[in-house]
């Protein structure tokens, strides 16, 4: 093993020039003995404080301790004991600030490559028979909204402490962002399919092409169809625009229509798939985050000569995690920083052919705590470009609010919920994930779930006692 | 899967399908759609609802071959059934009661006009509906919205059926106070070009109206802002906000532009789905 025990052990990646144009999985994953290697490089600290980092509390000293002992099946049922999605967990979370943060091995050392760990191990159980049965004891039948990371979460967790459980999901197919957002290259769709089934085998029961706010009202879920408890995991899925000129011009996206496209109805197939997308030469994608990351990595793919990042802020501010930016960098991603888009310039045939921008530079700290960008007098400049694609992003969908009555929200448009059960302004009514939050991370939205589905179980069984406890005041 | 319980060929390019969806009729109103899907790897295109039967537990749709999807879903018959049916989408149409209202259907967009007609005669309104198209052969439903409707009048380009000229010859005539006399209101579901004219037919009498976009859209949820449509110089979606708006504040050229950024795809996808039969060139997304 060519790494000292004080550095992470590498993760084997696909080569940049090859894999910046190929929908493959960048990561190829660790074999056994780079797993057995890393794992053994776990302090197995008495307090571990790794777990305090992670949202869903995995028992990550216990099951990297069965790793290093070669006990994959014992890992395994020590991380989907507190996981129902490891194996998507392992690819996309930002393990840099959370459970890998707090590892003691961390400040002198490379912390322990937690998250390469827990794909591994997912990863191995893929490779096995599914032994998984569905351990449906409960009566009292409970309906989830949306079948993203939250909802999958909460489903996971429910059906394990034996409920039966209905996900209701609006799309034609499970799996939220997973599924329309994140691409194949970072989360390949067996991956979220083989999560999905394992659920299924669980007992959960998927309903797809059913919009709650539409189709059938919440109310209906809790009145007519009887469910106990619902759980609104809607994400938050509707893009932001900047309002600048020439938006509306052909070539310009927002991140979600170009990524779900591409991802959600396979664009990248046409015309094996009836759904276009046309991606030029030269392509601009404006914002920063993991969103901006996999849409300017995604135009790569889909064969841009040019593909660039433009920010109004610096490296030091972007969200993105650390790395998806080192793996734009390999593939050849540009970056312009500091540079804040003016007017998307039509072509003179109602397509655009430019964005002129201006050059920023960094004032005092804003409300975020991030220094804000003041713009420079006249630095203003035109970027050659064939499509433009809004990262810059979303908010909750206000379907199912504006049809719910007695369901508060704040005024971003985010469910008003508990913090420690989710619950939200309406009886037997709990919320998680990004429908809460605004858009943030996949675990966060898990951890969500996870809380809520305890939460559920609680109010489940004290109802049986006294009804009126579980009513949230706003 | 959604399965269709009768197919009705209705021109040599349009078809009428009653599907069974008992979700989607219980709760459908005038002027929403469902996104439907015919195949795996298949497209999602928003279809208007024509009407539904809630006793029944059906909607119907009106699908005219312009694109791939189209056409799959034209080729299919009583029995079969759609992959993908998910709806009521979009807004109702959002329209007091206001006296008389005169509904304006150009092709199968007359389609989307059966539910909104029936139930406006049933809230009291005085209602009118004028249908348009190239020629008699292509002029749908009249007879079933007749039974809803006050009066009917048909326009045909050629003078094959009824009057002779453009739907808007004959709005005009209206509102001077010919036939069933002045609208205090009209809703025009068609082609483009069509809806356009009649805002500006409207336009000078002051006479409240509301067109149904019909742009391209991916989800139909709120989530991609591929149908944002420019009204009033807002950005507006129609999947969310829509698809009927202020036929007087909407931007038509920027609509006219947008829904044709794929036609060169379209061509191709059509092409590819079987049927070259030269009836190409409509685009593959059309709502109504």
């Amino acid at each position: 093993m060519p790494v000292r025990r004080t550095d992470k052990t590498p993760m084997p990646v696909q080569g940049a020039q090859a894999r910046a144009h190929n929908f493959l999985e960048v990561n190829d994953g660790y074999s056994i003995a780079h797993a057995a290697f890393e794992a053994e490089r776990c302090l197995r600290c008495q307090h571990p404080v790794c777990v305090d980092g992670c949202p869903v509390h995995i028992p990550i000293r216990d099951f990297i301790h069965e790793v290093a002992a070669g006990h994959m099946a014992g890992a395994a049922r020590i991380l989907r004991s507190a996981n129902p999605l490891p194996a998507i967990c392992g690819r996309v979370c930002p393990q840099e600030s959370q459970c890998e943060a707090e590892c003691s091995m961390g400040g002198r050392f490379d912390p322990v490559a937690i998250g390469h760990l827990e794909r591994y191990v997912a990863d191995w159980e893929r490779t096995q028979p599914l032994a998984i049965e569905s351990a449906i004891t409960e009566t009292q039948k409970i309906a989830i909204i949306g079948a993203g990371p939250s909802g999958l979460v909460c489903a996971g967790e429910l059906a394990r402490l034996g409920y039966p459980v209905t996900i209701y999901e609006a799309l034609h197919a499970p799996g939220g962002v997973l599924r329309y957002g994140i691409p194949e290259f970072r989360l390949p769709k067996a991956i979220l399919d083989w999560e999905i089934d394992i659920l299924k085998a669980k007992g959960v029961e998927i309903v797809c092409n059913v919009i709650i706010g539409k189709t059938l009202t919440l109310d209906d879920l809790t009145g007519k169809l009887g469910y106990a408890a619902v759980f609104i995991g809607t994400g938050a899925g509707l893009p932001q625009f900047l309002g600048i000129p020439g938006e509306n011009l052909n070539g310009v996206y927002s991140a979600n229509e170009f990524l779900t496209r591409i991802n959600l109805m396979r664009a990248y197939d046409f015309p094996n798939t009836d759904t276009p997308v046309r991606v030029g030469k030269r392509v601009a994608v404006i914002g920063a985050g993991n969103t901006a990351m996999d849409a300017v990595r995604t135009a790569l793919r889909m064969g841009a000569d040019e593909a660039m990042i433009v920010y109004r802020r610096s490296d030091e501010e972007m969200s993105a995690r650390v790395e998806e930016y080192h793996h734009a960098i390999e593939e050849g991603v540009t970056f312009h920083w500091l540079t804040s888009p003016l007017e998307v310039i039509d072509d003179g045939g109602g397509w655009a052919a430019g964005l002129r921008c201006q050059r920023m530079q960094l004032g005092e700290p804003d409300a975020s705590g991030r220094r804000r960008p003041v713009p420079i007098p006249d630095s203003e400049f035109v970027l050659p470009v064939d499509n433009v694609v809004l990262a810059i992003g979303t908010t909750p969908n206000p379907l199912l609010t504006r049809t719910t009555s007695g369901l508060a929200t704040t005024a971003k448009g985010c469910l008003l919920a508990d913090d420690a059960t989710g619950l939200t302004s309406k009886t037997m009514v709990f919320a998680g994930g990004d429908a809460v939050t605004g858009a943030a991370t996949v675990i966060l939205a898990a951890g969500a779930g996870k809380r809520a589905a305890h939460a559920i179980d609680a109010a489940l069984r004290a109802n049986g006692r006294d009804y009126s406890t579980t009513e949230a005041s706003f | 899967m959604t399965r269709i319980l009768d197919a009705r060929q209705l021109t040599p390019v349009t078809k009428l399908f009653r599907l069974e969806a008992p979700l989607i009729a219980a709760s459908a109103r005038p002027g929403q759609f469902v996104m439907l899907r015919v195949r795996e790897g298949g497209e999602r295109i928003p279809i208007t609802i024509a009407d539904y039967d809630r006793a029944a537990g059906t909607i119907t749709i009106v699908v005219q071959e312009a694109g791939a999807t189209t056409r799959r879903v034209c080729a299919l018959e009583s029995g079969d059934s759609l992959l993908d049916v998910a709806g009521p989408l979009g807004s109702e149409i959002d329209l007091p009661p206001v006296g008389h209202i005169c509904g304006v259907g150009g092709g199968f967009g007359s389609a989307a006009l059966l539910c909104f007609m029936r139930e406006r005669s049933a809230l009291g309104d005085k209602t009118t509906t004028i249908l348009g198209a190239r020629t008699r052969e292509l002029i749908i439903l009249a007879d079933e919205l007749a039974r809803v409707s006050g009066a009917v009048e048909i326009c045909t380009d050629d003078g094959s059926a009824g009057f002779r000229g453009l739907v808007t010859g004959r709005l005009a005539r209206l509102i001077a106070g010919e036939g069933s006399g002045r609208p205090d209101a009209v809703v025009a579901i068609g082609p483009m070009a069509m809806m356009r004219a009649v805002a500006e037919t409207t336009r000078p009498h002051g006479i409240r109206t509301l067109v149904s976009m019909d742009p391209l859209m991916v989800d139909g949820t709120g989530m991609c802002g591929g149908c944002r449509v420019t009204v009033g110089g807002q950005a507006r979606f129609a999947c969310v906000d829509g698809p009927c708006f202020d036929a007087h504040e909407v931007d038509f050229d920027t609509a006219m532009r947008r829904s044709k950024a794929y036609v060169r795809e379209e061509k191709i996808a059509s092409d590819r789905a079987g049927c070259a039969s030269g009836r190409s060139g409509g685009h593959a997304s059309q709502a109504h």
